[in-house]
């Protein structure tokens, strides 16, 4: 397996304020990576630098190539799919236009419309909407629209946001199973920060642990869930 | 019976035009949230060049084409050079930057053509309509703008493009997550609304006759229709320019109706506006504005 996304030393700046004070991890092809940590430790920075949507130094690489200090657009573009803290779905448009946004950078007129009809088979619940106002769906409907989006661009790579945040938990077991089914059924990779570490763990295959912006743990996710610190700190039993 | 539909169709012709300029001022504040003072001088000046190329014999609707296209690129321009810089900058250097465009198109209009007032020609006049309800320049005004809103319609909603557009408009982080160019979505909005602006220029030149404050009056009619719409809502404004063309001959209506003379010619405008602040007051976000709520 070669590495997919590696990023080295990776410091973040908000006006004054540091962020990450140097951050390193990498992202195997094909797997699935979570950052895990509490509130504040620099998780959702981590992803945003990624996307460079914060200021930040170091080195991020993509593919072999570095992509810091690209604009945002053009990293999307190279094949990495953000779905954001809160979804980040266009409310006031329908599903269905939120579905051909997420297409929007792909020329591919036939496979785009094939990757609609297998969205439709991972969330049947997004075709009943398709003329649906975004803004109208549940917590859950909108969190599977937006991972819909974000696999319409057909990426290489998903940055997900809290996937979990705000949803009932049922809603939130179905949608990590189908997390799960994209990563091997799409050869999606991903990168998934969460607040659940326990749901999280099972998910990925390797971990990191945040603490007020460094890494101070990591390895293979099961590994991580057995250390004693993490499990008093955060899975809580 | 006659003078009333003579009122009412000279109202939706002219508000044909406020419609334009207010769906100008629209669609630059939808996506920044600022309004382009600039706006209506950048349509005069649009007109002159529409008037040059006429006087150059040029024919009328090739003219009107070259002046429309010369529109967008000159929008398109003025977004990247001028307002791209200030992206971060405080309101208060837009509402600077938007002045001083103002003052450089009023006086580059009035160095370059002077303040003499000019004659511009209508296309319109060599039909006539037949009918002494309407006048063939009034219908044709109606009837471009009908086709400029239904065009614009028609490229928002089934385009990719258009797409693209609105969706940089609501939510540009988003618009970016999805590999928009949102820089660039901004600046051709600014060109359709320069060349919208163009257009209005051209249909209320001959009205008015061409001098470099033609549209200060109308920028302002068209703002207050965007207002009484709903500065949020792109068709609201439109309707609401429609309305407001209206609304300024009721009182006449009235008047005539009534056999009285109270408001007169000179104060139509003047209660069209007080209607609208009326509106305001009890519908600030106008007719047909999404009504903004926060979460605090």
């Amino acid at each position: 397996m070669s590495t997919l996304l590696e990023v080295k030393n990776l410091h973040a700046i908000y006006g004054q304020t540091r962020a990450l004070h140097g951050v390193s991890f990498s992202l195997e092809e094909g797997g699935i990576t979570t950052l895990l940590g509490a509130n504040g430790a620099g998780k959702t920075t981590t992803l945003r630098s990624v996307c460079n949507m914060v200021r930040t130094e170091g080195e991020i690489s993509f593919a072999g190539a570095r992509i810091d200090g690209k604009a945002t657009e053009e990293i999307v573009r190279l094949g990495v799919a953000h779905v954001p803290e809160g979804r980040g779905t266009f409310v006031h448009l329908t599903v269905e236009e939120n579905l051909k946004l997420g297409s929007y950078t792909r020329k591919d007129k036939a496979e785009i419309q094939a990757d609609m009809e297998l969205v439709f088979r991972y969330f049947p619940r997004l075709k009943e909407r398709l003329a649906q106002q975004a803004g109208t769906l549940s917590g859950g409907e909108q969190q599977m629209l937006a991972i819909s989006r974000a696999l319409m661009l057909k990426p290489r790579l998903m940055l997900l946001d809290e996937p979990s945040f705000g949803l009932a938990p049922l809603v939130v077991q179905e949608i990590f199973r189908i997390m799960r089914r994209i990563n091997q059924e799409e050869k999606v990779s991903m990168l998934l920060v969460e607040q659940n570490a326990a749901l999280a763990l099972d998910l990925a295959d390797h971990a990191y642990v945040l603490e007020t912006g460094r890494v101070v743990m990591s390895g293979l996710a099961d590994e991580v869930k057995n250390d004693e610190g993490v499990r008093r700190s955060y899975l809580g039993y | 019976m006659d003078f009333v539909i003579q009122q009412i169709t000279s109202g939706l012709a002219e508000g044909a035009i406020f419609a334009s300029v207010a769906l100008a001022l629209v669609m630059i504040f939808t996506a920044t949230e600022h309004l382009n003072f600039a706006q209506g001088e950048m349509a005069m000046f649009s007109t002159y060049l529409a008037w040059t190329l006429i006087n150059a014999g040029v024919p009328y609707w090739l003219a009107f084409v070259i002046t429309v296209v010369i529109s967008f690129a000159g929008g398109v321009t003025i977004e990247y050079v001028v307002l791209r810089p200030l992206a971060r900058a405080p309101v208060l250097a837009y509402v600077i930057v938007f002045i001083g465009l103002l003052v450089i198109f009023n006086s580059m209009a009035g160095w370059i053509w002077s303040y003499v007032l000019k004659e511009f020609p209508s296309p319109f006049k060599a039909f006539a309509t037949g009918s002494n309800l309407i006048g063939s320049h009034q219908l044709g005004v109606i009837a471009v703008t009908l086709i400029v809103l239904t065009a614009l319609f028609l490229f928002f909603k089934f385009t990719p493009l258009g797409l693209a557009m609105r969706a940089a408009a609501q939510n540009p982080v988003s618009a970016k997550l999805v590999g928009i160019r949102v820089g660039w979505m901004l600046a051709l909005g600014w060109g359709l609304a320069a060349s919208i602006g163009a257009v209005a220029g051209m249909m209320v030149a001959p009205i008015v006759f061409l001098d470099p404050n033609m549209m200060a009056g109308i920028l302002l009619y068209g703002f207050a229709s965007a207002l009484l719409g709903g500065i949020s809502n792109p068709a609201g404004a439109v309707l609401g320019g429609f309305i407001f063309g209206v609304l300024q001959n009721v009182p006449t209506i009235i008047e005539r109706l009534l056999n009285i003379n109270v408001i007169g010619n000179e104060l139509k405008l003047t209660f069209a506006l007080v209607v609208v602040v009326a509106v305001l007051t009890f519908k600030p976000s106008g007719l047909f504005g999404q009504v903004r709520i926060k979460r605090v």
